[in-house]
């Protein structure tokens, strides 16, 4: 039994002057184990972000519905931690003070010595010790979208939802938070729904890729499933042949297929169960190579290098 | 600014103060004032305007006198229309903390209100639009009728003069909180009493004191005058006083003691923003 299901999700906007209702995405049909980590890909205007806010309970759905652990979701809860995007501390208050308010939310008649506890814990966690009573304004961008990873790790919510974290951040800094959040994940089964614009981060941290076509009226196109180990990490991933052939395939896809699918939907596509497919497992089979020949040819010398 | 730049401007503004002193003192040396023509009026000004030797404007060094006459016994009664000027500034101080305070405990709750609605922000906005622009004085008659006291009626006028920039500020700082750090709070299940002090009022507080400051400015503004109107005690009915006493000097070191309060209210109210605000 699947731990979060999505059924039938779709917004549309009545637009201001009367006519047909705009709709950003409609049909969306998706499940999430308990456990799992997926990540969902598509274009800017896609509703990507819409459907994380009407998880969390921030947003409402035009039709359809989201079931958790056997509820309907209607409104925001604390089984929901949310990481926001623009890392949303308040900046009046510590590091420590900001993951306090949410401890103090969670566990509101908990002893001094027991919050104190929780949050300590959460700031050494995501590797902020030392920088608990510095306000946003003195820490760096990486440090506040920790804070935030942090607030949302300690109320232990049942499920985690990442609004394109990590987007705001170089490349050095999201590659060691990118670890650790695997780390702490791996370490505390959490249950993940991510939003990214990354093909790399979504084969490093997800075991479920949802493709979105285009929108308006997007869909989700397929969901790639993540067949490299699950102990995958960033300085030994690039070394396995399957991850070429799922970054291809999504990459692919996002350059061409998601435009074409908004255009002309496969005739056999069924959105209540879109197609799962698993480009990683293809390297072996001896029909990959010509279906792989396009993609490749974008990412030629990285391949040639991993072959010698 | 770097140290010697503000040495520099201190400097700069010493020299123009001397400047100034310089000035005031040649137009209004002995014999360069106009002839005293009236006699009533000569009669009133004294042995100084009747000989024409003296002009009636006090000389810069009249003022000091007096105002060190005033700064060694500020707090005397000699009798209701006689009082040290520290007693009068004190009235006027009162009044306007009086006033002030009662209008801060009206505007921040009720602008808090307005704020987190939007219906009530729409609701109550031709009403403060009205209301605004009205002079505080004109509501003078008006509380002077259904008071009936003039002392209460000069606290009324800077009540509503200190009114509407607080509610005003408070209505638009609240509904302006990010939507961000309101979803923060939603998804944590926050009460709304909780959210409602520890989220919207830090997060607003900046604009809240940015009121407070515009209408502690506007209140000082009021006073003043209300008193001259109003009469009794209070710095504005000393200037008033002082000028049926044709003491030039004493309205001057008045004047210049209703610009040191006015800047040091405002100061306070500054240090109070600066403390409450938050960098981003």
């Amino acid at each position: 039994m699947e731990f979060l299901r999505v059924e039938g999700l779709s917004k549309s906007f009545a637009p201001p002057r009367g006519g047909a209702p705009f709709v950003v995405f409609d049909q969306v049909h998706f499940e999430i184990d308990k456990g799992e980590f997926v990540c969902i890909v598509g274009h800017s205007g896609c509703g990507k972000s819409t459907i994380l806010n009407i998880l969390a309970g921030l947003d409402e759905a035009s039709a359809g519905v989201v079931i958790m652990a056997g509820r309907e979701v209607a409104g925001p809860s604390l089984d929901r931690g949310v990481v926001f995007q623009g890392h949303a501390l308040m900046p009046w208050l510590t590091a420590k003070k900001n993951v306090e308010f949410a401890v103090k939310s969670r566990w509101r008649d908990a002893s001094r010595a027991k919050i104190d506890e929780i949050c300590q814990r959460y700031l050494d966690l995501v590797g902020l010790t030392g920088s608990e009573h510095k306000k946003p304004a003195e820490l760096s961008g990486g440090m506040k979208q920790r804070v935030g990873i942090a607030r949302a790790f300690a109320i232990e919510p049942k499920m985690l939802l990442l609004d394109e974290p990590f987007g705001a951040l170089d490349a050095l800094t999201r590659g060691v938070i990118q670890d650790e959040l695997l780390k702490i994940c791996a370490a505390t089964h959490q249950t993940v729904f991510m939003i990214t614009h990354d093909v790399d981060e979504a084969i490093l941290l997800a075991d479920k890729i949802l493709l979105m076509s285009n929108g308006p009226d997007a869909r989700i196109a397929e969901i790639v499933v993540n067949t490299l180990p699950r102990d995958r990490s960033r300085n030994t991933i690039h070394k396995d042949p399957q991850y070429y052939a799922i970054r291809n395939h999504l990459v692919d896809f996002l350059v061409s297929r998601s435009k074409e699918f908004t255009e002309r939907p496969p005739a056999d596509y069924d959105p209540r169960h879109p197609p799962q497919v698993t480009p990683g497992l293809a390297v072996d089979s001896p029909v990959i190579p010509v279906s792989l020949a396009v993609p490749r040819a974008a990412t030629s010398a990285a391949v040639i290098g991993i072959r010698n | 600014m770097p140290r010697s730049g503000r040495l520099a401007s201190a400097l700069l503004s010493i020299l123009m103060f001397a400047l100034f002193l310089a000035i005031w003192q040649v137009a209004t040396r002995p014999g360069g004032g106009e002839q005293a023509a009236d006699t009533e009026y000569a009669k009133m000004l004294g042995s100084a305007a009747a000989s024409g030797q003296k002009s009636a404007m006090p000389s810069p060094k009249d003022v000091g006198l007096k105002m060190w006459e005033h700064v060694k016994d500020p707090f005397y009664v000699r009798g209701t229309n006689d009082q040290g000027i520290g007693i009068q500034i004190a009235y006027s101080i009162g009044r306007v903390m009086l006033g002030f305070g009662l209008a801060a405990l009206v505007a921040i709750p009720l602008g808090f209100l307005i704020g987190m609605s939007p219906l009530l922000y729409r609701a109550f906005d031709p009403f403060i639009q009205v209301l605004k622009p009205i002079s505080p004085l004109a509501w003078m008659p008006l509380a002077l009728y259904t008071i009936k006291d003039s002392a209460t009626s000069s606290i009324f006028v800077i009540f509503i003069c200190s009114l509407w920039p607080m509610l005003i500020n408070t209505a638009f700082g609240v509904s302006a909180v990010r939507r961000e750090w309101l979803n923060v709070a939603r998804t944590l299940e926050v009460s709304p009493m909780r959210k409602a002090f520890q989220v919207v009022l830090p997060a607003a507080a900046p604009t809240i004191m940015t009121g407070m400051r515009i209408s502690v400015g506007i209140a000082w503004l009021v006073i003043v005058a209300a008193e001259m109107l109003v009469g009794g005690t209070g710095i504005g009915y000393f200037v008033w006083n002082e000028w049926n006493n044709l003491s030039i000097s004493n309205i001057l070191c008045a004047i210049l003691l209703i610009g040191l309060v006015g800047m040091l209210l405002d100061q306070i109210l500054a240090r109070l923003a600066r403390a409450v605000t938050y960098p981003e």
